[in-house]
């Protein structure tokens, strides 16, 4: 940044002659870095006892022992909630999840992809209009919108209703893995369509048009040279779709009821109602590791590309 | 994640739009596709409005419109309570939050010092990381906050207010601190250098031109820490005591019980407030554009 190359200022003007004094240019620099440390660390500290060190808490946490009323002793040290970790029961709900994320993942990219191709093909003055109706439901309130899909998939909804030839008067939408689904792709397709559309509005379409005149049809210039350029949003869009859907806890909660549990609510319900928190600290520790991989993979695609 | 600059004034335009534009039946197939999506993500939120004015007491059946649920709504005194502590939380954590995320902007683009990508990172992580694995976090640090407070010094703390604001300023120093510093980004280092010529003192030139400069941007990051707070359920679940719940904790209890008309009327006031929010921040997007 420029801030790096800019002569520092100080209050008392300098003399003119300052390039001959490389001590005092120095001693301006390190007051300017001592004084940009300063003022971020306030922040730097509550991060760091607020956010850093509850970490570090879960970390130890999850190496703790379960008593039998369900306090948790910090002696003891040892691995039993990794190992519980691969319990079947445990690896059927990540396994779930997983399976659940990358389903949610794949449907938004599907319909997202064409979308913000869409947006970005109009003119600037539609694109600035529709940009704005895809932000307004992204910024209202998630536990709302995933509310109303319980109203519409429920019992007395528009779907079960039309869909009850098909269904049979037993079936229902509502607590299956559809609706988990359903309720992950509303709540997380802005996420897929806004990086998509960053990256697709900033090509160089001029080079399709070269593909174009090399006689490439339609087709191919997409996949030779369209689908190549627009990777990064694509990576960047399925990486903040699939890690808040993996993690996931309020959808499964209200859409997936009792049978589609996912690893986010397990979690919580070592908290809340189990009280194994050592183990439960292992599921978060869990989740977290997964959350790093995804971001590792989006750095290098991201370094890669660049 | 932050507010997505709507201008694109400066793409690289092609002369002609006949070649990127796809063809005919393939831009059929696009619009198409457009509409289906904006009928995805509007018709749940107009449908829940439409049912917050169904006299019924069942959700599913229409018999005639009224405020019936609203009324029932502005009496609940367990509905104002959570609401005056949502109210009391959001404005705690966004005035914290907003002072806190703008000067961690300031400090890490406008300066360089070492240790400052590890910063970056910390700073990062609270934007990506899953809200459940955040919540826990915040219980367990609480937790044995309150054991120490009580072994070394013989106070007893509990959950609540407090707790769920400094949770919720947590997370939002981060979300402020990406969108100022976009703005910062943008800005031209040689404004503030002209006022140091004309013998401004650094806090004045940080008074004068600085500050009005990122305004939007400090606006802009205020709005969406308010947002977050407003709307956040799983960590402020974890660490609300009892008594202390917000309006989101409050509905996400009643939803799970399962669906009434009461929750519909609830749920048009927040989605109009968090509405309000958005276009206040487009708003603010846009003034910023046109700067």
């Amino acid at each position: 940044m420029a801030a790096t190359v800019d002569p520092p200022r100080t209050q008392t003007p300098t003399p003119a002659s300052a390039p001959d004094e490389p001590g005092l240019e120095r001693a301006a620099e390190q007051a300017e870095s001592r004084r940009g440390f300063l003022i971020g660390l306030p922040s730097l500290l509550y991060l760091v006892v607020l956010f850093a060190l509850p970490l570090v808490i879960v970390v130890v946490y999850s190496f703790a022992t379960r008593s039998r009323t369900g306090r948790t002793i910090l002696a003891d040290w040892n691995l039993s909630s990794y190992a519980r970790l691969f319990d079947p029961l445990v690896l059927e709900i990540g396994l779930r999840s997983l399976w659940l994320a990358l389903l949610t993942t794949v449907i938004s990219l599907v319909v997202g992809y064409p979308f913000a191709y869409y947006l970005a093909t109009r003119s600037p003055r539609v694109r600035g209009v529709l940009l704005v109706l895809v932000m307004i439901p992204f910024w209202s309130n998630f536990l709302i919108r995933t509310y109303a899909w319980r109203v519409i998939l429920g019992r007395d909804g528009p779907f079960v209703r039309f869909l009850e030839p098909i269904l049979g008067t037993e079936g229902q939408l509502l607590f299956t893995p559809f609706a988990v689904v359903v309720g992950l792709v509303y709540g997380y397709l802005p996420f897929m369509i806004l990086p998509l559309y960053a990256t697709l509005e900033r090509l160089d379409f001029s080079l399709v048009e070269a593909a174009r005149d090399l006689h490439a049809t339609g087709w191919q210039a997409f996949w030779r040279v369209t689908w190549p350029l627009s990777r990064p949003g694509v990576v960047a869009g399925s990486i903040l779709v699939f890690i808040p859907s993996f993690g996931a806890y309020v959808t499964p909660e209200i859409l997936g009821g009792g049978r589609t549990t996912m690893i986010g609510s397990y979690v919580v319900r070592q908290f809340l109602s189990a009280r194994d928190w050592p183990f439960g600290s292992a599921l978060s520790v869990a989740i977290l590791a997964v959350m790093l991989v995804a971001a590792v993979v989006y750095f290098r695609t991201r370094d890669r590309e660049a | 994640m932050s507010l997505t600059d709507t201008s694109g004034a400066s793409r690289p335009l092609v002369a002609d739009d006949s070649v990127i534009r796809p063809k005919r039946g393939v831009e059929r197939l696009l619009a198409g596709n457009a509409w289906l999506v904006f009928a995805f993500l509007y018709l749940p939120i107009l449908l829940l409005f439409v049912l917050s004015f169904n006299d019924n007491r069942v959700v599913g059946v229409w018999t005639e419109p009224s405020l019936r649920w609203y009324r029932a709504m502005i009496t609940d005194s367990a509905v104002l309570g959570a609401l005056r502590n949502s109210i009391v939380v959001a404005f705690i954590s966004t005035v914290v939050s907003t002072i806190l995320g703008t000067a961690a902007g300031l400090s890490l683009e406008r300066f360089r010092y070492r240790g400052q990508r590890t910063y970056d990172g910390l700073l990062y992580l609270p934007v990506i990381i899953p809200d459940v694995t955040m919540a826990v976090m915040m219980l367990l640090f609480f937790v044995q906050a309150f054991d120490l407070l009580g072994a070394m010094l013989g106070v007893s703390a509990t959950f609540g207010i407090g707790t769920i604001s400094l949770s919720h300023i947590a997370f939002n120093i981060s979300f402020v601190a990406v969108v100022v510093r976009a703005r910062i980004v943008g800005l031209d280092p040689s404004l503030e250098e002209a006022a140091a010529d004309l013998y401004a003192s650094r806090w004045q030139a940080f008074r004068r031109v600085t500050l009005p400069l990122i305004a939007p941007g400090v606006a802009g990051g205020a709005l969406l820490a308010l947002t977050l707070s407003l709307d956040e359920v799983v960590i402020t679940s974890f660490v609300a005591g009892p008594g202390s719940t917000t309006l989101p904790v409050y509905v996400f209890g009643l939803v799970r019980r399962g669906v009434t008309p009461l929750i519909n009327a609830v749920s048009v006031l927040m989605l109009v407030g968090s509405m309000l929010l958005v276009l206040a921040s487009l708003l603010l997007s846009r003034q910023r554009n046109t700067t």
